[in-house]
């Protein structure tokens, strides 16, 4: 939380799919922050309310989780704050925890462990509007059996409850807080082997009565409670070396005691909450599953939409929407970009007299960031898609149908929606692999993920096939042109495919996979929310790749300008004297076997800040006048440029192929090895990509080029 | 019998698990444990994962794992 948190703030808790984030924005608006948790690049999203009175408060939208239990990284976040507040450190003043009205029993799993933490706990119990039949049950003596200040029945979707629950949560914060014994019944057995922890844990931690059974409840059960103590004893919020091998002993023991007696200690904690929050929602008259028989709505939209053939027909055509709809409508926001880029350049050449201050924020600067602006028409109207689709509820079902495929190649079903979004930019596509929850098959997601062709080698293709590639038809129907664009897309997925198979023989990680995956009942999206999230994503998106971009476009500038020559003197193009041809001179010999030149020589150093900028740079290097996209000069340039010794094109169409399949393979783009680098925490990873991909590039552009000389082509 | 057994459309009650802890650990937290009702609703295609009901809301898990489950119906 920010320092402005003086008195009471309120966390928002909840399991993934309870609406836990619509009720977030019915309460802040568009009062929202979100920043990074340190270290991983989970959200944390944090906003500002007011109540009735209104007087403000800071509201944390915690990551959706079904359980106080670290395993995922969500939900490691989540017990690490829990583990916090219970230490003291800034707790909130009240927990609101999101509970779906449709599905009481599971959804109450974690408020109960979040009533034992000894802080007040409100229940926001959320899509009341989808309960058919009215509850008619006692929700204040529900509320007091389960330990919880209050339960307010509302509805995020149509609006109503807020009040209420606002209303619940300033009364429960200006109340004293009342202690209640822990709830769930332990037998001699059990109580005999945590004893000791429970000890422990009220002597020298300070916890009462009841925190202290469910943290050695929660303790004996899950081995990763003991790894986040020992974490925040490292951040020195808990104690000593001495406590922690006190507590890693005594844990041993009751594990081992349980053992011996024959209780599950791994299940032992769910077991015993389940029972008996079961046993107090039969006494309220609550059934736990009314509608097992029954098929919802969503079960019968899913006999058509996850059918066995009509399913996986569905999403194929749903994909080729989605692709044809980002290439369609985002030309016209794109070339407003372009102008708007292009009239900022304009106003700064007016503006200030020519110099060098003038030549960094024109051809720097402004075309630099203006080269990454391009694509946000692209990225977003993706994204919007993405988070349509995963509000919907459909994702989920994508994930379902593509599961079989994907472990077959060693992914996993939850793989789908990365690679998907890997196609608009593959920063959003690697950071939406967290919810891929085995280690291995999300570092294999990730590693691949960036063969999917991003919308940045869209502009080199567009440009290599209108310059080389004629406009042929093929069999009568296909035109040659769209179909080299179609094999680009399809070399890079299909060899991502295979080196998924081949990473998952040699990466050995521990860890099994599984698939238990909650399919949501489909929802009609909060259009709201999904705005909203594609605002957020897209921001993160300009200001994460803009930083990068905006260094790279100065270096690149730098060495492109200078040294400076008197240009009188010398009757051909600056740049070959300049650093950047110096280097692109050096780089030829290794290049000539892939049919490059010193000049693509400097494109490709120049595209390693981002693919694109192979245009731009292109573009400079033949100095084409001043409008960088005017790309059919730059086409004519490059087909009418010759050898200096031979005469001959210097650029065919073998070369173009060539330069194609290299951008298919080539790792060149910074910001994604800073977001792998960020999620793998270690430069290992981002390294290996940089290698192997690139390896590939140049082996398979040697092939390409060689190849075709040999058979006689270019 | 397990879960990997029941036909698509049908219900059982769960008896025990077998194997992987882990798988279990998962299980029980999201309510699946013994006594519970569940409904296989459907096979995913290709083969794929299972579809299931439980409490009112609906998981999927691999074959693999429902083999794992063991039933009674």
């Amino acid at each position: 939380m920010t320092t402005a948190v003086q008195s009471s703030w309120v966390a928002l808790v909840g399991n993934p799919n309870s609406g836990k984030t619509a009720i977030f924005n019915l309460l802040t608006g568009l009062n929202q922050k979100v920043s990074n948790y340190p270290g991983v690049t989970v959200e944390k999203k944090t906003g500002q309310a007011r109540f009735a009175d209104g007087s403000k408060f800071y509201i944390l939208d915690l990551p959706g989780t079904y359980s106080l239990t670290a395993e995922s990284m969500d939900e490691r976040i989540v017990t690490e704050q829990v583990l916090n507040w219970i230490h003291g450190h800034e707790p909130p003043g009240v927990i609101v925890s999101v509970v779906d009205a449709t599905n009481l029993s599971r959804n109450l799993y974690l408020t109960t462990q979040l009533a034992d933490l000894g802080i007040p706990v409100v229940v926001a119990l959320n899509m009341m509007d989808m309960v058919k039949d009215e509850i008619k049950i006692d929700l204040e003596k529900l509320a007091n059996d389960l330990g919880i200040a209050a339960i307010v029945p509302m509805s995020a979707t149509e609006k109503w409850g807020q009040k209420e629950l606002l209303e619940a949560v300033q009364k429960s914060i200006d109340t004293a807080f009342v202690e209640n014994p822990f709830p769930i019944f332990l037998n001699d057995d059990i109580s005999k082997v945590l004893n000791p922890l429970e000890e422990i844990f009220k002597s020298q931690l300070r916890y009462n009565e009841r925190l202290a059974k469910a943290q050695a409840l929660r303790l004996v059960t899950r081995q990763s409670t003991l790894e986040i103590y020992d974490e925040m004893s490292a951040n020195g919020f808990t104690a000593d070396e001495a406590f922690m091998n006190t507590l890693r002993d005594k844990r041993q023991a009751a594990v081992d005691l349980l053992e011996d007696t024959g209780i599950k200690h791994r299940i032992m904690e769910a077991t015993l909450r389940y029972e008996w929050l079961d046993s107090v929602l039969t006494a309220a008259k609550i059934n736990i599953d009314p509608q097992i028989a029954e098929a919802n709505y969503s079960e019968n939209l899913d006999r058509l939409l996850t059918h066995k053939w009509a399913g996986p027909a569905i999403f194929v055509l749903l994909l080729y929407f989605i692709f044809q709809s980002i290439f369609t409508w985002a030309t016209v926001p794109m070339d407003w970009i372009n102008r708007g880029v292009g009239w900022v350049g304009n106003q700064v050449l007016d503006m200030i007299s020519a110099g060098m201050l003038r030549d960094l924020i024109v051809e720097g600067i402004i075309a630099g960031v203006g080269a990454i602006l391009i694509f946000l028409p692209q990225i977003l109207i993706l994204m919007f898609f993405m988070t349509l689709l995963e509000d919907t509820g459909y994702m989920a079902r994508v994930a379902f149908m593509m599961d079989r495929f994907m472990t077959m190649v060693g992914l996993h079903g939850r793989s789908v929606l990365p690679l998907m979004s890997g196609y608009a930019c593959a920063i959003p596509g690697i950071m939406s692999t967290r919810t891929i929850d085995s280690w291995k098959e999300r570092l294999i997601t990730i590693l691949i993920l960036p063969l999917m062709s991003c919308s940045a080698r869209l502009p080199v293709y567009t440009l290599m096939i209108g310059a080389f590639i004629p406009a042929t038809k093929v069999f009568g129907v296909l035109n040659l042109q769209g179909l080299t664009l179609v094999v680009m897309y399809f070399l890079g997925t299909t060899t991502a495919f295979i080196l998924a198979k081949v990473f998952s023989l040699f990466i050995k990680v521990e860890g099994k996979s599984s698939f238990v995956m909650e399919l949501p009942p489909y929802r009609t999206p909060f259009w709201r929310s999904v705005f909203h999230q594609v605002f957020i994503r897209g921001k993160l998106f300009v200001v994460n790749a803009g930083k990068i971009i905006l260094t790279i476009s100065i270096i690149l500038w730098f060495l492109a300008s200078f040294p400076k020559v008197d240009e009188s003197t010398i009757n051909e193009n600056p740049i070959r004297t300049s650093y950047a041809g110096k280097i692109g001179h050096t780089i030829e010999p290794f290049i000539e076997p892939l049919g490059f030149d010193w000049k693509l020589g400097i494109g490709l150093i120049a595209s390693f800040a981002a693919r694109e900028v192979l245009v731009s740079t292109m573009a400079t290097i033949y100095n084409v006048e001043s409008e960088v996209d005017n790309v059919v000069q730059l086409k004519d340039a490059m087909k009418s440029d010759r050898h200096p010794q031979t005469g001959m094109p210097l650029y065919t169409p073998l070369v173009a192929l060539s330069l194609m399949v290299f951008f298919v393979f080539a790792a060149q783009c910074m910001a994604t090895f800073a977001i792998v680098r960020n999620e793998t925490n270690s430069w290992k990873w981002p390294l290996f990509m940089i290698i192997y991909m690139n390896g590939l590039a140049y082996g398979a552009s040697f092939i390409v080029y060689q190849g075709g000389l040999m058979l006689g082509f270019g | 019998m397990t879960l990997f057994d029941l036909i698509d459309g049908e219900i059982a009650t769960v008896h025990s698990f077998i194997g992987d802890m882990e798988l279990q650990s998962r299980l029980v937290e999201m309510g699946i444990l013994p006594g519970i009702r569940i409904r296989r609703i459907k096979t995913a295609p290709m083969n794929g994962p299972i579809e299931l009901k439980v409490r009112d809301y609906h998981v999927s898990l691999r074959q693999d794992d429902a083999r794992n489950i063991l039933i009674q119906q």
